[in-house]
């Protein structure tokens, strides 16, 4: 054995340093014992240890979203592994660049049911991009190496390396490929010059041109690009729930997010153009609704993706353009400034009937003496935190409301499961994005269900001084699952209550946080205050608001009725 | 429509469940799925019979051109093709049934590849509608066991399916 071998482990640790990793969340065991002897030997790289494996993948899920980096996260066999599933399903969900690397039994112990034994890469295998086992320690820096490149090129998505416990203590040389080429892999990033001409001269020559942004836009970084595009060509432009962010929510142009609890004007629009240019977005269930409703109106539809899967999957596209989605609209703006092309005189008209449908404030609510309305709660939350915050959010309600109330005028600002819907995403997508802008303002919104699948993060948030503000809007119930049993299930409320709550003000100060409970309105925006005010500026604080129970989400689009059959809060 | 749909992919572990789990993920049908390597050995080449819409054919070989390690892939029901597929039949042989067995196997071309003083058994190949036609020619009575491959395919004249 010459002197420049090292261990698999070392290994392991040096194609993290030659990625530039800054951080790997992580949980040690059995089988990543090597590793972890490894990781404690350097310092390039800061381990961040979390307390459940599932909030490992989510906050390293989080660092990416709101960086635009891969994500790293470190887990052992068996039941490290199973833990991690769901926080790798709901990356995947949301196309998010991940490597996680987990660890496996010895290679000779494969198969024979050994101690903290799965297969993990057939569990994983349908909710990953792709995934490999290694056998052989040669193989180890190849196949790191493929795993960042798979992750992070074409549509990302996380991609785990399973490596055995045997391997990682053996001895090989170090030898980082400088490349990757997989012949079976060849993203397409340059759209179809043909395509995305044709695609501009319907959108200068449309009635009712519309734009629809989804999280492609974002995770594309193509946001400016956009902006400029939209514009230009003065279209109105919604955006889903995972590209909020990619288009300043305050610009005129803009009309808010669409989808099931999308605004009027946003769903009406969609229904009622005539060219429809959709970016980094796939027509799912929650956004078009029933799809033959949303066809029933013709139109032409262009389709702008890196996923030739994503293309007439869900809805018939006219004109596909397969491609990186900030080549495709640099091509467009290139296009546009080179053609010199005047405005479109159609658009008056068509803003006079978005006008119309923006008069009917879809998002009006009456604010009580009494109860805390939720979206009091998050307006107040923009208005204190100047618009400016890291938004990270749980799944029911408080997320629909969070994405309504709270309007962004960057991208990568807005963390959410939108795919999977993962209740729990909250706080570890909170320590994700803290850990990467230590000096940013970070809230969580959750709810009072939500937060406690996740809680013991309070712990971890505690030992890496992270200072977020979680919002928990508290209407002791699983509120969105309350609201569609009011809806449509005869108020017949099966366990969606929220009995035995913990004192969450106690909770939290028993973590070595600060807690807080408000219960009136008045006591909003000092709570608020107080929380974001420098004093504080270094500790985590629990802010626990006591909100309307009765409160529920519209607009709403019921599952499987069409975009422009929305319930409003008039309806009822 | 029934559609034959040819792969190459990477000969590794596990890229055969890749392909099985997605079209079992996705709901898509499978009648019958062979595999087998090339004479490059890095390669596998997969011939997959589904039967969808339109649509849905597009989607199943975008979705497999998604996977990693499918390096190409080719429906060949986009031109001319042969399909063959392999059927080893176990049949009576006894007076009764003797000749009879004897007379349908020549008919769809087939050979006697094993005799017993009761039995025949019989290889025929040929597309899958010409064995699921042998089959609904003889005597059910007379079956004692089949088996077989699935079928594969390759394009006409200059179709080729190459790295
Ligand atoms: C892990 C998981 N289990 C179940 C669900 C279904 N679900 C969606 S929203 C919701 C209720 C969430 O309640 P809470 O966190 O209090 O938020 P609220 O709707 O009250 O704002 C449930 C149970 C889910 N999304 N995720
Ligand atoms: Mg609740």
């Amino acid at each position: 054995m010459s002197s420049n071998h090292i261990s698999g482990a070392e290994i392991v640790i040096r194609c993290l340093h030659e990625e530039k990793v800054k951080f790997v969340f992580g949980y040690p065991g059995g089988a990543v014992l090597n590793i972890y002897d490894a990781v404690f030997q350097q310092n390039k790289f800061k381990h961040v240890l979390v307390r459940h494996e599932q909030a490992a993948i989510h906050a390293a899920d989080a660092y990416s979203r709101s960086t635009g980096k891969v994500g790293v996260a470190l887990v052992t066999s068996g039941p490290g592994a199973t833990n991690a599933v769901t926080g790798i399903a709901t990356a995947y969900m949301d196309s998010i660049p991940m490597v996680i690397i987990s660890g496996q039994v010895p290679t000779y112990a494969i198969g024979q049911d050994a101690f903290q034994e799965c297969d993990t890469v057939g569990i994983t295998r349908p909710c990953v991009k792709h995934n490999f086992l290694v056998k052989d320690i040669k193989d180890i820096a190849s196949t790191i190496k493929k795993a960042f490149y798979v992750a992070s090129s074409g549509r990302p998505g996380p991609v785990l390396v399973d490596i055995p416990k045997d391997i990682t203590a053996e001895k090989y040389e170090f030898n980082y490929p400088k490349s990757v080429h997989l012949r079976s892999y060849n993203p397409i990033i340059k759209g179809h010059s043909g395509q995305i001409k044709k695609a501009l001269s319907l959108l200068l020559n449309a009635k009712r041109p519309m734009i629809y942004s989804g999280g492609g836009v974002v995770l594309g970084d193509a946001a400016s690009q956009l902006t400029k595009f939209v514009r230009a060509i003065g279209s109105p432009i919604t955006s889903t729930l995972m590209g909020l962010g990619g288009f300043p929510a305050s610009d005129k142009q803009f009309l808010g997010m669409l989808g099931m609890h999308g605004t009027y004007e946003a769903n009406m629009a969609m229904q009622e153009c005539d060219v429809l240019l959709a970016v980094g977005a796939r027509f799912d269930d929650r956004v078009i609704g029933n799809p033959e409703h949303f066809l029933s109106k013709p139109k032409t539809i262009i389709h702008i993706d890196i996923d030739p899967s994503s293309i007439s999957k869900r809805v018939k596209i006219d004109i596909p353009i397969v491609g990186d989605v900030i080549s495709v609209l640099t091509e467009l703006n290139d296009l546009l400034t080179k053609e010199k092309t005047k405005q479109n005189p159609s658009l008056k008209h068509w803003f006079k009937d978005i006008d119309q449908w923006r008069s009917m404030n879809c998002l009006s609510f009456k604010n009580d003496k009494k109860l805390i309305k939720p979206q009091f709660v998050i307006q107040t939350l923009h208005k204190v935190t100047k618009g400016d915050a890291f938004i990270t959010s749980d799944v029911g309600q408080h997320q629909m409301w969070a994405a309504q109330y709270y309007p962004f005028e960057k991208p990568r600002r807005w963390i959410n499961s939108g795919g999977l819907g993962t209740m729990g995403v909250g706080l570890p997508y909170a320590m994700g994005a803290q850990l990467a802008f230590p000096d940013a303002k970070v809230a969580c919104v959750t709810g009072e269900a939500s937060i406690q699948m996740c809680i013991q993060e309070l712990s971890t948030c505690k030992q890496f001084h992270l200072p977020i503000k979680i919002i928990n809007l508290n209407n002791r119930y699983m509120g969105m699952v309350r609201q569609w049993q009011e809806f449509f299930y005869g108020n017949r409320y099966a366990e969606s209550y929220m009995e035995a709550l913990p004192d969450f003000v106690k909770l939290a100060e028993s973590y070595g946080h600060v807690g807080m409970k408000i219960e009136k309105p008045s006591d909003v925006e000092p709570a608020l205050k107080e929380a974001f005010s420098n004093k504080l500026k270094e500790r985590l604080v629990f802010m626990d608001f006591i909100t309307d129970q009765k409160e529920n989400v519209f607009p709403m689009v019921p599952n499987g009725k069409g975009l422009s059959e929305m319930i409003t809060a008039e309806d009822l | 429509m029934r559609h034959i749909i040819s792969l190459l992919m990477e000969n590794e572990s596990g890229a055969l469940s890749r392909v099985s789990g997605l079209f079992s993920a996705r709901g898509y049908n499978i009648e019958s799925l062979t595999v087998a390597p090339t004479e490059d050995a890095t390669l596998s080449r997969m011939t997959i019979v589904t039967s969808g819409s339109d649509e849905i054919i597009e989607q199943i070989i975008k979705q497999l051109n998604k996977l990693i390690d499918v390096v190409k892939v080719l429906d060949l029901n986009d031109g001319r093709f042969i399909e063959r597929e392999l059927m080893i039949v176990k049949v009576k042989a006894n007076a009764q049934y003797r000749d009879e067995m004897k007379r349908m196997c020549d008919i769809f071309r087939g050979r006697i590849i094993d005799v017993s003083d009761s039995s025949f058994t019989i290889e025929i190949t040929g597309s899958s509608s010409k064995l699921d036609a042998y089959i609904e020619s003889i005597d059910k009575a007379a079956i004692l066991e089949t088996v077989r491959t699935g079928a594969s395919g390759i394009g006409r004249g200059d179709r080729i399916l190459k790295v």
